[in-house]
């Protein structure tokens, strides 16, 4: 038996060696070939913090809680629309007081009945505070948060007041201000229900967290491998096309790569990026590169008085017309990443308020105009621009030089702008926290949900939660908080782009490019493709 | 010699505070482990403020110390951020690179020695040349190429073996692994033992040996090895407690969830628990490790003996 596959396997290493053809059949097309059972085996990394749905902030941690849970909507993989899951209906005349139905039927895969009390129950336990959740601030919108997590001191209320058990079914969120698109964001993993077995039990439900989604945990041995299963008794219409994934850990994604390539990985869902170069050859079309809901920005430290000078908003634009995206994107990146010509992602489409160009001629590349525009700023302040980012993971420092390379250039001086590297990624977050950047630093978003709002609120309004720099924009708030209280979806969207242009005219950060999701499988199994988080969307893969 | 063992396990102590309290500063001055825990955003205050208590965060760096090795005693190394403890993390990871450093121990001893009394004994002949050239590349090309280049043979072109090792890591599976990690060092053993042979060959013990008749081979074991192997016995023994700190490269390429992995995990995410957690096991095999190495010279050679 061992033999057998042993071989097996090696004729495939060397297929894929001699030619990168397949050793199964034709090259991953084979929709419908599989009976759904086989397994996929993808790369994994090791989720940073406890799986828990309010407390799981990176990518590793959401895939699982994306395979074993489902929330009141789900974002469609394809247009990243918010659609109804567990949500039969949600309701509202004054976009501040919602009555919200859940579907009947629904089970967790322990058997318990998924009722309105999992959903306020789970919520209360994310908002709060001696839960130490890390997205807590999901909650931040409803009525009571404050009481329940307050910014300083210990919480003097143990459940959010603005949530209501009304039946089995049902129950009402009022929340602190108006916001519109607040069903849109019940989407996102920190608002899945949880089921009494993990209040009764914590300790055992975070060993092997049980959800209602269409995987069950068969096995987790921490750092080093979970197996899910395909779940029979699942109540959604989007059952696993497999038999389950099993995700193993990897020390370094160039590993998991030569695992791929050797046969004994189907999916990799991170292409290392010395690779990027070979991926396409490698793996005979069976790689993936498509646009996720990320931006990377340079950011400005509006604390320090240099950079928030008056007049100095033609320097910003000025070194934003320096940086020649098109090249960088090209030559570093191997165009998995686009330039950026507004301060969303296309991923949200034109109904959902990207605007192409937004950004207008302040993100073309134009080194004379450059020049002038920083010249009539009164010069770069303090004389020189460093640059700040972390030196621990990805390729930051690649280009970060490429952006300086081509700022001095365009400024004809070149010490005009230096590369600052700070260690590690924590040290750099602690920088940044306690407002010591010199100068323009890495800034990257990703999206927590597929909504304008998400791009622009939490980074620019005044003291938000992720607004590093410490912009603040009397218009620009102003236009937000319109924004929100606007009920026509179509309005709303019109009135954050508006936000949008204030941004511009400001240039509060420097737009950079749009990431993509990279990802590269076997040809054991078909129907990959990416989600708008850059997350495989695990239960429509088939296996031959 | 019991006065001698017992010296130095007192010696141990200020070697073992030093170690630990070094460690300790070293982590403390990357700065605060919370800030990076959120992602690319800042952590909410009030949680930040709890998490940084529950960690004994918010107090003085050597009030920190004496928290942390107060617990030590007890056995209890903290809780990792991911909610393990991190003797968890050890009782899973020290295992695979014990595993590792033997394989890597015995690669060392068997071909080192071997190729090392080999070229000893014909000095100048063809066979010494060729292996002091091999050792030669060995020696100056760096681990991490030996590794990938081995990875990519054996396990992409060939397809001998499988390019990562799963989390079982059954000793079949650390073999290359644990060549990788002993090259350098079999290659240093092998010229060690090659000039240590050399040496003794024309010494007067030896000439005796040969004189009374002996057969060539207990000439060899007997007496020419066995004083040879002194100095190739104290780089071994250093050589464990180098071994398993510096698997950092060789296990991130083998894809091994080992000591050097949870190290680097634990630097990566400025986890002080885990880094100190773990070096200071490393440390206490090291200080082992030498205690033996020490201890075995009385063996091999009656004339050295401790008061």
């Amino acid at each position: 038996m061992r033999g057998a596959t042993h071989a097996k396997w090696a004729a495939c290493a060397a297929a894929v060696a001699l030619a990168a053809t397949a050793c199964g059949g034709g090259g991953g097309d084979s929709g419908g070939g599989g009976n759904g059972t086989g397994v996929v085996a993808s790369s994994w990394g090791d989720p940073q913090n406890p799986l828990e749905p309010a407390n799981t902030n990176e990518v590793q941690g959401g895939k699982v809680l994306d395979m074993i849970f489902r929330g009141l909507k789900r974002y469609d993989a394809k247009t990243g629309a918010a659609q109804d899951m567990l949500a039969d209906k949600i309701e509202t005349t004054d976009s501040q007081n919602f009555t919200i139905t859940i579907k009947n039927g629904w089970k967790f895969s322990n058997g318990e009945a998924v009722t309105a009390k999992s959903f306020v129950d789970a919520w209360n336990y994310g908002a709060s505070l001696k839960n130490n959740q890390k997205n807590a601030y999901f909650f931040g919108y409803i009525d009571g948060y404050d009481k329940v997590h307050p910014d300083t001191g210990s919480q003097s209320a143990d459940t959010l007041s603005g949530l209501k058990v009304t039946g089995t079914n049902t129950f009402t969120v009022k929340l602190n201000q108006k916001f519109s698109t607040f069903p849109d964001t019940l989407g996102y993993a920190a608002y899945s229900p949880l089921p009494k077995a993990f209040f009764d039990d914590h300790a055992a439900w975070v060993k092997k967290p049980v959800g209602n989604g269409p995987y069950t945990i068969d096995s987790y041995t921490k750092g080093s491998k979970m197996s899910l299963r395909k779940w029979d008794g699942y109540s959604g219409t989007d059952k696993a096309q497999n038999g389950g994934v099993d995700l193993k850990v990897y020390t370094d994604n160039n590993t998991a790569y030569t695992d791929l390539l050797a046969g004994n990985l189907d999916l990799v869902d991170d292409v290392p990026a010395a690779q990027l170069k070979n991926a396409k050859s490698d793996l005979s079309g069976r790689y993936i590169n498509t646009p996720a809901g990320i931006i990377q920005t340079l950011a400005f430290p509006f604390y320090d008085k240099k950079w928030n000078a008056s007049g100095v908003e033609k320097v910003r634009k000025g070194l934003s017309m320096a940086i020649n995206r098109d090249q960088i994107t090209e030559t570093i990146f191997q165009k998995t990443r686009t330039p950026a010509t507004d301060w969303t992602s296309p991923v949200l489409g034109e109904k959902g308020g990207f605007q192409d160009g937004l950004c207008g001629d302040a993100c073309k590349y134009d080194p004379t105009e450059a020049k002038k525009l920083v010249q009539e700023g009164g010069g770069i302040p303090g004389g020189q621009v460093k640059i700040s980012y972390n030196a621990d993971t990805g390729s930051h420092k690649e280009w970060v030089d490429a952006v300086c390379n081509s700022i001095n250039n365009a400024m004809g001086n070149n010490k005009a702008c230096v590369g600052n590297p700070v260690g590690t990624f924590a040290d750099f977050r602690n920088q940044i926290g306690q407002h010591k950047m010199p100068g323009p630093f890495r800034a990257g978003w990703q999206m927590d949900y597929p909504l304008i709002q998400n791009f622009l609120q939490p980074l620019y309004y005044t003291n938000a939660s992720s607004n590093d720099g410490q912009w603040s924009n009397k218009d620009f708030d102003k236009l937000v908080n319109q924004a929100n209280a606007e009920t026509d979806r179509a309005k709303a969207v019109k009135l954050f782009q508006q936000a949008e242009e204030v941004v511009r005219d400001n240039m509060a950060a420097i737009p950079l490019w749009y990431q993509n999701g990279s990802a590269g499988y076997s040809d054991k199994v078909s129907n990959v493709a990416l989600n708008q988080f850059s997350v495989p969307v695990y239960n429509e893969i088939k296996v031959s | 010699m019991g006065r001698y063992v017992i010296r130095r396990l007192l010696q141990m102590i200020p070697v073992f505070i030093g170690a630990t309290l070094l460690i300790f500063l070293m982590v403390y001055v990357m700065g605060d482990p919370i800030a990076g825990l959120c992602g690319d955003r800042q952590c909410d205050p009030a949680t930040a403020a709890q998490l940084r208590k529950e960690y004994n965060l918010d107090e003085n760096v050597f009030v920190q110390y004496l928290h942390y090795m107060g617990k030590v005693f007890t056995g209890d190394f903290g809780t990792a951020f991911n909610g393990q403890e991190v003797t968890e993390l050890m009782k899973s990871a020290f295992p695979v690179t014990i595993r590792l450093t033997i394989v890597a121990i015995l690669f060392e001893i068997v071909i080192g020695i071997v190729l090392g009394v080999i070229t000893g004994l014909r000095r100048g002949k063809p066979v010494d040349t060729g292996v002091l050239l091999l050792t030669l590349v060995v020696i100056s090309v760096p681990t991490f190429v030996t590794g990938l280049l081995l990875q990519l043979l054996l396990g992409v072109e060939w397809g001998w073996i499988k390019p990562s090792v799963s989390p079982e890591a059954t000793f079949s599976e650390l073999i290359v692994p644990g060549l990788v990690l002993a090259s350098v060092s079999l290659a240093y053993v092998t010229r060690l033992t090659r000039t240590s042979i050399a040496e003794n060959k024309r010494s007067d013990y030896v000439r005796t040996a040969v004189a009374k008749g002996l057969p060539r081979r207990r000439v060899i074991t007997k007496h020419l090895l066995r004083n040879s192997l002194i100095p190739v016995v104290t780089f071994i023994g250093t050589d464990i407690g180098a071994l398993m700190g510096g698997a950092i490269v060789t296990e991130r390429i083998f894809n091994i969830h080992g000591v050097g992995y949870q190290l680097y995990q634990g630097i990566v995410r400025q986890n002080t628990q885990t880094v100190v957690g773990f070096v200071t096991v490393l440390v206490l095999v090291f200080l082992i490790a030498n205690l033996l190495v020490d201890l075995l010279y009385a063996v091999l050679d009656p004339r050295i003996r401790y008061a």
